[in-house]
């Protein structure tokens, strides 16, 4: 689960770790009284979504004066901010974050996550902050310092110190630094974060160190402990159908194409997705109907497929073993029953209980298209929707 | 001959008495496996079917000599069942629950080092060897005993489809192996590649990845090295979205890494057999293997 900025920074000082003064405003007037309320000028407005590339895409300004504060929110709020991340149509600013400027001397990088091949939770850090990590990794990977933690035995000081010296830090920052990655990698554990990432981290000309961003992702997985964290969950940064299948426990993923498509299983589902555009045509979505689904999760499934107006065509793709085919044909026959479907459907089977689930199809008097294989499956489908 | 499991194998069920662990323990039962016991915490005594079931691990390793353990408990409690198992010196711990917190799966992991078990997933189908052993969910007739295949891979029905299409073409297999789709497991690619190159029956091997992480990297290094057998190659996720969890908690590409054109492109350098069509991944394997 992704979350906003300043929601990370309230958690950031439930944690004892140091972040500009600052609130969130979802009107000009709100930023312009809680810049009256700061330390003075400038004050800093940045755009709130789930997105990185903000400050690129023009989503982050400095405003020298409580005017210039009402401009920047009013003409950031309600825009659609386009960055590398929310892809061409953008994503449209509800609230934006209006912050204390602070006098920085130099930019730095932080972060912790866990790396799955060692399975060690990683500290990563660098003086070459404010900039894509991704970009330092790749063309100077010496400037990264990275500390691997065994989980069982927790961090140690000298995994602080090594990525303070590292950091080339004045001696007061330098106990800053040590206490604030101890309290980060407490937060990281106890929140089940699957990201925690600073950037940049800045180290101001009083010889202080604040997290001037802020970017915290939480392990889906473990959220069933984390009640209170799901109250950071923002539907408006969500696609209204993707939160729709997630009610359903449906794993639904909206994209671009026109061939709607329902497998059973992960892996199953993307190569589905795959042999679509091998067969010349685009995937509308990604949908894991799950190991164990019902005749009514399958319903839904359908419901949501479409929903989506751009889907000309319809893949089930369903190879049965703990989800039989008679169950699942049960639940094609039932939403075909109670939604009206326009487009054509091709259904291929195969796995536990075949033969009844077919028969069950067969019987129905629907008007679906039956393939012997998954490449007959796809071929039928691309023909159908480039037609 | 086989890897991991097979016809003397003594299994227990961690979570017998759950919906699924009295389905699946059926389904394995009437495939052939031996299921000498159950464990579910306060149901010592009870039996489910004809299987005993102990309150402990301990307690049912003690009784009946199971050296494999299939565990269906929730995710909540499932770190600690494998810990459980680990502890009561059980060689194979297959996990087939999915949704386990990676934090939870970082400290089993780091927990079992050094130890002799071996963990397969967490979040996968589990493993069979067909015509003896099937500790998981597969589907057992879709698998066709006495052959010479391995089956390694990260996904659940993609891994029925590769079987399906493997035994329509008259490919038997000696064992199929489910790693699990979570960032974090415990059996990898590796491991499956290095026992199926020492196992004298298999003769070839099909791996299945998927998008995420780099363990399809790491595998075709270790390739090139150590496996002189032939080895083809699938990779689901090419028109996956960056950034986007698909379904499988590990299948997410972050940034530039992990995708399915990086791992293709990387397996075909160390000399694997990579199908990029699945529809016809049966027929490549007769090409390759026969």
């Amino acid at each position: 689960m992704k979350i906003h900025e300043f929601q990370a920074k309230e958690i950031f000082q439930k944690y004892n770790v140091p972040v500009p003064t600052g609130g969130v405003a979802f009107t000009p007037e709100e930023a312009r009284s809680i810049a009256d309320r700061l330390g003075g000028y400038p004050v800093v407005v940045k755009a709130q979504i789930h997105a990185g590339g903000r400050g690129k895409g023009g989503g982050v300004k400095l405003a020298h004066s409580l005017e210039e504060v009402g401009t920047i929110a009013g003409s950031i709020l309600g825009m659609t901010l386009i960055t590398h991340q929310t892809g061409p149509e953008g994503r449209l600013v509800q609230k934006v974050l209006v912050e204390q400027g602070l006098n920085i001397q130099k930019e730095l990088y932080l972060s912790i996550v866990p790396d799955r091949s060692t399975a060690k939770i990683v500290v990563m850090a660098s003086e070459a902050g404010g900039m894509d990590i991704e970009e330092v990794a790749e063309h100077t990977p010496e400037k990264i310092i990275r500390v691997h933690i065994d989980p069982l035995a927790g961090i140690q000081p000298y995994h602080c110190r090594e990525v303070a010296f590292g950091l080339n830090l004045p001696p007061a920052a330098m106990k800053m630094l040590t206490a604030m990655l101890g309290n980060l990698y407490r937060m990281f554990l106890e929140t089940d974060a699957s990201l925690v990432e600073i950037n940049p981290l800045v180290l101001t000309a009083e010889e202080t160190v604040v997290a001037l961003d802020a970017k915290v992702n939480f392990d889906d997985n473990g959220l069933f402990r984390h009640k209170d964290l799901l109250e950071y969950r923002d539907l408006d940064e969500e696609d209204p159908l993707e939160i729709e299948a997630s009610q359903y426990n449906l794993n639904y993923i909206n994209l671009d194409g026109n061939v709607g498509n329902m497998v059973n299983g992960a892996g199953l589902a993307m190569a589905t997705m795959d042999i679509i555009k091998r067969a010349g045509a685009e995937p509308a979505n990604f949908l894991d109907v799950g190991g164990g689904a019902s005749a009514e999760m399958v319903e839904n499934g359908f419901r949501i497929i479409l929903s989506d107006k751009n889907v000309k065509g319809i893949l089930i793709n369903i190879f049965g073993g703990i989800l039989r085919c008679d169950v699942l044909a049960q639940g094609v026959v039932e939403a075909a029953k109670k939604t009206n479907i326009g487009v054509p459907v091709v259904v291929r089977m195969e796995g536990t209980n075949v033969e009844e689930g077919r028969r069950i199809l067969a019987e129905s008097g629907l008007q679906l298209i039956t393939a012997v294989d998954l490449k007959d499956a796809a071929g039928k489908v691309a023909e159908i929707v480039n037609a | 001959m086989s890897i991991f499991v097979n016809k003397d194998t003594r299994v227990l069920v961690q979570g017998i008495t759950g919906r699924e662990g009295m389905f699946h323990t059926r389904q394995c039962v009437a495939y052939g496996t031996r299921v000498v016991a159950g464990v579910t915490p306060g149901k010592g005594g009870q039996k489910m079917d004809e299987v005993p079931v102990f309150d402990t691990v301990n307690a049912a390793v003690g009784k009946t000599g199971a050296d494999c353990s299939l565990i269906f408990v929730p995710p909540a409690f499932a770190a600690d069942a494998v810990m459980e198992a680990v502890d009561a010196g059980v060689s194979l711990v297959v996990t087939i629950t999915e949704g386990i917190p990676v934090l939870d799966m970082m400290k089993v992991k780091n927990y079992m080092q050094g130890k002799p078990s071996r963990l397969i997933g967490p979040n996968c189908p589990g493993i069979i060897t067909p015509g003896e052993c099937k500790v998981g969910i597969m589907p057992g007739p879709i698998h066709k005993p006495g052959g010479a295949i391995g089956v390694v891979s990260r996904s659940g029905t993609l891994t029925y489809e590769v079987v399906h299409q493997l035994t329509r073409e008259d490919i038997g297999q000696t064992t199929c192996i489910g790693i699990g789709g979570d960032p974090v497991g415990g059996t990898s690619f590796i491991d499956c590649l290095d026992a199926f190159e020492k196992d004298p029956a298999t003769e070839g091997v099909v791996m299945v990845g998927e998008i995420g992480g780099s363990a399809e990297e790491d595998a075709a290094a270790f390739i090139t090295q150590h496996v002189t057998k032939p080895v083809v190659g699938f990779i689901a996720g090419l028109t996956a979205p960056p950034g986007r969890r698909m379904g499988h908690a590990g299948a997410i590409i972050s940034g530039k890494s992990g995708t399915a054109q990086s791992k293709i492109t990387v397996m075909k350098q160390s000399g694997i057999h990579v199908c990029e069509d699945l529809g016809t991944l049966g027929k490549l394997c007769a090409e390759v293997f026969t």
